[in-house]
């Protein structure tokens, strides 16, 4: 005896279902459509196949941005694993006061990005802010922060009295590259985005470092109780056993990490726009870009669309990359 | 020695940690003067002078220093004026700090800018996408862990490779097509998309996993149906899960900003993070107004975080190790 078709547990997932169709599968199929018109706030316009997408290629903005992305990234990501790694070791070590620490830490990453960066930019103000009281009360000069284009490569070395733009001159000439594109390569991030960089790395911090202090507490305690034994130091045991035990949880920041300051847009948006995007652009990360063509002046929807493209299929690759070296790291 | 050591360290960078939030709460009570003046310091400390005659204060302001006189401008104790361009001696003055709270500051960012509005639009829009999630979470999950059906596991997957999107690919789209709707700029838009969340569907789903299949034998021997045991005997037995499940709503609900901002226009449905943000662009010389505004902004989070601490870290923690 077979029994009837049973329609019940298709009904149970249908409201989730209906959701997740039409507002996320739906656009994500409508933005490759929406990628080969000229769409814009009245409407499709034309259909122009690949050209918002050859655009992108001679787009100097473009770019800028993905450079800037990418700066965001290259410090974010190391900077704030190495801390929360930190944070995370010392936090196991300790008894009393742990979970105070904990939240201490934590509490910016349940806070609104709004809410902070404001507060943040307000720190950084030339004038009333915070940052550069420090400064002047230990006893250096203030400095630009939001508003300073230069990099910060630049700034450091012109503070050693070396004449960097001079240098990047000369070396323009001779290598036949203009000198803002090798500037924006050589110099470093600006410092209104080191700015953004430090902001981005104390939200995240608090996270991080829970999912660490969580990984190192799997570890066996058996296997420290032999290093002991041993004769091996603290230090030598971090290096020898808690660094390759943990890394699973490493691999797991790393991209966790890199995937979401890819599509770092708030700060930005409330610290260094609208409408510029920092000092010169240098603070104009690839979501910003978008949004701004987007919903700024134009609304080129089309072209928006296909930089959310771009963004997707490198974190779409980053996501597989993921999947893929997981099981190589698991030990 | 070395634990002490832990200590000192961890004292130092979580000093580090919230310095910016004490910061604000300190700016957040200072008069905008002297902000400007660059009194930008920590403790919200007042300086002013003081003209002394005849065993009696009298606030005053300095106009214009002459030799060893001073013109200034008389107060009573009420800073009305009683007297302009009084010419005194110098050493009558005596400069003062004084401790000073300006709770104003938050009554005046409220006539500013309506946060009232702004406060219950957001406090509406995060319940409801709450109890959005959780309706349609606890009826797919359920459906996902413990029936069998064709095509269970690719529409599993298929939602969870929907939640890799990360939101700045949908986001154009989405406007497209809200547009298209007729949208933008109402309720709807900020709540029906957001009210499946495959998280915690996932979450759900792994909880009513681990409930031992005998329970729904016993149920189904006593006659309940499939909506009634997961309202009586899932349900209760999840009751931690729905709280994270609800936590994470609530808070990803609340401080949503890119959004909001892209999806909504008009001052009658603006949420919270929205409004405050136009506020830091019109009031942006405002710098204590702007810090009342945000300390108000994060102030239920936080008392929601100080309340729930163990609960909030140890989901967020489950996020990363399910990852």
């Amino acid at each position: 005896m077979k029994d009837k078709f049973d329609f019940g547990p298709y009904l149970y997932i249908l409201p989730a279902a209906i959701i997740v169709i039409i507002f996320r599968l739906i656009p994500i199929i409508l933005s490759f459509i929406v990628s080969f018109y000229n769409w814009t706030i009245t409407g499709p316009g034309e259909f122009i196949g690949l050209e918002n997408y050859s655009r992108m290629l001679h787009d100097g903005e473009f770019w800028q941005s993905m450079l800037n992305t990418f700066h965001l990234v290259i410090f974010v990501v190391p900077i704030s694993l190495v801390l929360s790694l930190i944070f995370a070791n010392f936090l196991n070590g300790i008894e009393k006061l742990k979970s105070f620490f904990r939240s201490v830490y934590f509490i910016p990453t349940v806070t609104s990005m709004v809410a902070i960066s404001i507060v943040w930019k307000i720190i950084f103000n030339q004038q009333t802010g915070l940052a550069n009281f420090f400064l002047t009360k230990i006893g250096f000069d203030p400095m630009g922060w939001l508003a300073e284009s230069r990099g910060v490569i630049d700034i450091f070395l012109s503070s050693l009295g070396l004449n960097f733009p001079g240098v990047i001159q000369s070396l323009s000439s001779g290598i036949g590259i203009s000198y803002n594109t090798l500037y924006l390569l050589v110099g470093g991030p600006s410092l209104a985005l080191f700015c953004i960089i430090i902001v981005t790395i104390w939200k995240g911090l608090g996270y991080n470092t829970i999912i660490y202090l969580a990984g190192l507490q799997n570890i066996p305690q058996v296997y420290y109780e032999a290093a002991e034994i041993d004769g091996a130091g603290k230090i030598k045991q971090f290096f020898k056993i808690t660094w390759h035990l943990i890394s699973p949880t490493t691999f797991y920041v790393l991209m966790m990490t890199t995937i979401v300051t890819f599509q770092v847009f708030s700060q930005i948006y409330l610290m260094t726009g609208p409408p510029v995007g920092g000092p010169l652009g240098t603070t104009k990360v690839i979501v910003y870009f978008l949004f701004d063509k987007g919903f700024g002046e134009g609304n080129n929807l089309s072209y928006a669309s296909a930089i959310a493209l771009v963004l997707f299929a490198i974190i779409l690759s980053l996501t597989l990359l993921q999947k893929k070296l997981e099981k190589k790291v698991h030990y | 020695m070395k634990k002490s050591i832990s200590y000192i360290i961890l004292s130092i960078c979580g000093l580090l940690m919230v310095i910016p939030f004490v910061w604000m709460l300190t700016t957040s009570v200072k008069s905008q003067l002297e902000v400007n003046k660059g009194n930008v310091g920590f403790l919200p400390v007042e300086e002013y002078s003081i003209y002394q005659k005849n065993g009696i204060d009298y606030r005053i302001t300095p106009i214009k220093v002459d030799g060893d006189s001073i013109y200034i401008h008389l107060f009573d104790k009420d800073m009305n004026r009683i007297r302009s361009y009084e010419k005194v001696a110098s050493s009558d003055i005596v400069n003062k700090k004084k401790f000073m709270l300006h709770f104003e500051n938050y009554k005046e960012a409220f006539t500013k800018v309506p946060f009232k509005r702004y406060f219950i639009n957001t406090l509406f829009v995060s319940f409801s996408v709450v109890f959005g999630v959780l309706i349609t979470g606890a009826l797919a999950a359920y459906a996902f862990a413990i029936m069998r059906f064709k095509g269970r596991d690719f529409i599993f997957y298929l939602f969870i490779s929907m939640m890799m999107v990360p939101q700045p690919v949908y986001l154009i789209p989405s406007y497209v097509l809200l547009n298209h709707l007729g949208w933008i700029d109402t309720y709807q838009a900020l709540i029906i998309p957001w009210i499946a969340n495959i998280f915690t569907i996932f979450l759900l789903r792994q909880q009513f996993k681990t409930i031992p299949d005998e329970l729904f034998d016993a149920a189904r021997i006593d006659g309940c149906g499939r909506l009634r045991t997961l309202w009586k005997l899932v349900l209760p037995l999840s009751k931690s899960v729905i709280a994270t499940a609800a936590i994470f709503g609530f808070i990803g609900s609340w401080n949503s900003f890119m959004w909001p901002l892209v999806m909504t226009d008009s001052p009658a449905i603006r949420v919270l993070q929205v409004g405050l943000s136009y506020f830091s662009q019109e009031a942006s010389a405002q710098t204590s107004l702007l810090m009342a505004a945000s300390t108000f902004s994060i102030l239920p989070l936080v008392i929601l975080f100080i309340f729930a601490q163990k609960q909030i870290i140890a989901s967020f923690a489950s996020s990363g190790l399910k990852g």
